[in-house]
């Protein structure tokens, strides 16, 4: 979602200029006045609505194997509820993404204003309401933090910081608003600029002097045309900012219902005047907006919130309202790839927001896909190694070196080379009047190598689509495993909670099925060195976990109870094989101890 | 509504004072929405001596959406596509750029101006772009053709 970017073009200049002592000291009073808790490197417990948590892909399915694996707590430390301070502690000093992020995200002494979000709820007191077991400790080098939050915190945030900006610059919330909103939501350039020149600030959000002492409203002009509907008669109520662009209030009215309703345009509309960039602001806004459309207007408002925050993506499930915060940044992404999950359960990369693609890269991922689609490779090998005969136009494939070329089909002989009659050749190849040595070299080694690089592509490809097919063909399984589940109850008297561990098991499949599918695109692009080798195990290991649960779990439903703590054992071999690849591959990420064939930029 | 009043008296004045090198009619006596209009290759340009027929559709939002033109007669140019459509669409044309003040005589211009200079880095028609920036002589060549062959 590119859209979602642009608050980061916005923002880097302000992280790199630092502001001046003086307003420096006014962006620290929010910091200090807001929060009585020390800055912090966690995210902190959430209101009811959001969750904070680890970016654990287990999460989506830990409570099933909790229950499932009550006697194997060695399997899934890592997702081990913390109950202490102490470990509240060590996560705040193991830091938010390690040292990969210490030049950015973490430093909240700058009062980034990207790190508001977090901020914010320090000072929440019903923050501190929430069970300290939601809190995970982020140990793994593949795991990211993040939150997630409803519309309704959202909105929450949003009038916090009006809140603490209006104090600050003695304006009414309902003017800060706007003015946050001109300024995309960057709290410190705004007041950064305020500071500069208020007057010039608000004239530009259009809450200049002239607005408070003259206000928007609608007049009837004698003489006057609307340049959009044609209409003159007499009383005709009209409007126009300080720009001077005057129509009639029903082309208002339509214009803006266009730009709301059609075009999905709330923050930043336009005056229709021709030619005229001056943005609408929120008081013209709501005295033309019609009840109707208020409503639509002001989620609208509320998406501008999100998608002009760095560290806020809203969900890309389907019908999902949540927004997922995190301080990954686009510079960060040759080195982490952060997976967030959703409380609707989707697990996204934050990067990128496509699906999790854990452990590759999001430029990896992006390349990968591209290739898969025009499959060019394919294309290329075929252009070079077939030819049609010029004859009967069979397709003939070269296979040897020989370029005596007879067609299998109408026993036409030709040249390879030159597509003409063997006949006029003589009795060698080497007669072909356009054959060049030098070219046909060339042209031998392209051909070769193009043969090559294509088997090496089929090579992984076939790989990284059996598994996507696989993970297709177990979620088919998952869905008979409700059935079976049922069957297994009543065939074993076992209670619900004993024969989750089906339900564990089909989950690990998927995730690992997953993250399978990606090692093929992430080996497709490693340069072969010593660590290649490390990567190729791991890969193997898992391979071989997940085949050995993914047979066991097509057994018959009467085996099934039999196979319980065998299963069980399987799935949680697979996660822990899991995690140690991602583990390793995410930590040599960071390090930048990978080397690949193309550019991760 | 709206539209109405507007398209008429935007009909009349184009009637009587049409844009350079362009003349307008209603193809349905009975639909104020579909114009034709006949544009002539500006003078200076490859398109010189040739006459094109552009359909001009006004949505039923007009004048809050933009008109959409469809060149009738094939043209050889970089921001029209080179297809049954004969689409262009840039500049105002563009809905994002579109402002409902905005006259369909100022779109008729527009085209013409387009005409004149065609626009590669907007182009939708990349490959007829390609040649228009590298290889002018073979572009010029080939646009003169089409000129022949269709407009005339
Ligand atoms: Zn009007
Ligand atoms: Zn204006
Ligand atoms: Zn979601
Ligand atoms: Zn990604
Ligand atoms: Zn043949
Ligand atoms: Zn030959």
């Amino acid at each position: 979602m590119p859209a979602a970017f642009v608050g980061d073009e916005a923002a880097e200049p302000v992280t790199k200029t630092p502001p001046s002592t003086r307003k420096r000291k006014l962006v620290d009073s929010i910091t200090t006045s807001a929060t009585s808790q020390p800055p912090a490197t966690i995210e902190l417990p959430k209101r009811k609505a959001s969750k904070t948590t680890t970016a654990s892909v287990h999460d989506a399915n830990a409570d099933a194997e909790q229950a499932a694996l009550p006697a194997t707590p060695q399997t899934l430390s890592s997702d081990k509820p913390m109950d202490s301070d102490d470990d509240l502690n060590s996560v705040a000093s193991s830091g938010m993404l390690g040292e990969a992020m210490d030049d950015s995200s973490v430093d909240f002494d700058a009062a980034d204003s990207d790190d508001d979000g977090l901020e914010d709820f320090q000072d929440d007191e019903s923050a501190f309401e929430s069970q300290p077991k939601d809190l995970r400790p982020a140990k793994k080098a593949f795991e990211v933090d993040f939150n997630v939050y409803s519309p309704g915190d959202i909105q929450h945030q949003q009038d916090r910081q009006v809140e603490e900006v209006a104090t600050l610059l003695e304006q009414p919330a309902e003017q800060t608003a706007i003015l946050l909103r001109f300024m995309s939501w960057n709290k410190e350039r705004l007041i950064e600029q305020y500071m500069d020149n208020q007057e010039e600030v608000l004239d530009k959000a259009g809450l200049g002097a002239n607005m408070s002492s003259n206000p928007p409203r609608l007049e009837a002009i004698d003489g006057f045309t609307c340049d959009i509907c044609c209409e003159d008669e007499p009383g005709l109520q009209s409007f126009a900012m300080n720009c001077g662009h005057r129509f009639c209030v029903d082309c208002y009215r339509q214009y803006l219902g266009q730009k709301i309703r059609e075009e999905g345009e709330a923050a930043r509309i336009k005056c229709p005047g021709d030619g005229c960039n001056k943005v609408m602001d929120a008081k013209s806004l709501d005295l033309l907006v019609t009840s109707d459309l208020t409503d639509r207007y002001h989620e609208l408002l509320m998406r501008t919130y999100v998608d002009d925050k760095e560290n806020l993506k809203w969900c890309p499930a389907p019908n999902c309202v949540y927004a997922v915060e995190c301080g990954v940044k686009r510079r960060d992404l040759t080195r982490t790839v952060p997976t967030v999950n959703c409380d609707c359960k989707h697990a996204f990369c934050f990067g990128c927001t496509l699906a999790d693609h854990q452990p590759c890269p999001c430029a990896l991922v992006r390349k990968w896909l591209k290739k898969c689609e025009d499959d060019s490779e394919t294309a290329n090998w075929i252009s070079a190694n077939t030819k049609e005969c010029p004859k009967c136009g069979s397709t003939i494939e070269k296979n040897g070196g020989c370029n005596h070329m007879t067609c299998r089909k109408c026993r036409h002989e030709f040249c390879w080379m030159c597509m003409g009659l063997w006949s006029e050749h003589g009795t060698s190849w080497y007669n072909c009047n356009r054959f060049e040595e030098k070219s046909g070299t060339d042209a031998r080694d392209a051909q070769a190598s193009s043969r090559k690089s294509l088997e090496r592509y089929l090579h992984y490809y076939n790989r990284y689509a059996n598994h996507e097919q696989s993970a297709k063909l177990d979620k088919d399984i998952f869905h008979k495993t409700e059935k079976k589940m049922q069957l297994l109850q009543s065939s074993s008297g076992m209670s619900w909670i004993e024969v989750q561990f089906l339900e564990a098991a089909s989950q690990a499949l998927q995730q690992c099925r997953q993250t399978l599918k990606w090692t093929y695109a992430f080996a497709y692009y490693l340069a072969r060195n010593n660590q290649t080798e490390i990567f190729e195990d791991n890969q193997k290991d898992l391979e071989m976990a997940v085949e050995n649960l993914s047979e066991m779990f097509e057994k018959n439903t009467d085996q099934l109870a039999g196979l319980k703590v065998d299963m069980m054992d399987k799935t949680s071999y697979c996660m822990r094989r899991r995690v140690i690849l991602l583990d390793d591959t995410a930590q040599r990420l960071k390090e930048e101890g990978w080397t690949f064939n193309v550019d991760l930029k | 509504m709206a539209g109405n009043k507007r398209i008429m008296k935007e009909l009349g004045e184009i009637q009587s004072n049409p844009p350079d090198g362009v003349s307008i009619s209603l193809p349905s006596e009975s639909d104020f929405n579909v114009w034709h209009a006949t544009i002539s290759g500006p003078s200076d340009s490859v398109y010189a001596g040739g006459n094109w027929k552009v359909e001009i559709t006004l949505p039923k939002e007009y004048p809050f959406k933009p008109p959409q033109l469809s060149f009738k007669t094939k043209i050889y140019h970089p921001n029209v596509t080179n297809d049954e459509r004969g689409a262009m669409c840039l500049g105002m044309l563009r809905a994002d750029e579109w402002k409902p003040p905005n006259k369909i005589a100022d779109v008729l211009k527009l085209v013409r101006a387009v005409m004149a200079a065609p626009q590669p880095e907007d182009a939708v028609e990349t490959s007829i772009a390609e040649q228009f920036r590298n290889n002018r002589k073979e572009f010029d060549k080939i646009a003169k053709e089409w000129v022949n062959k269709h407009a005339k």
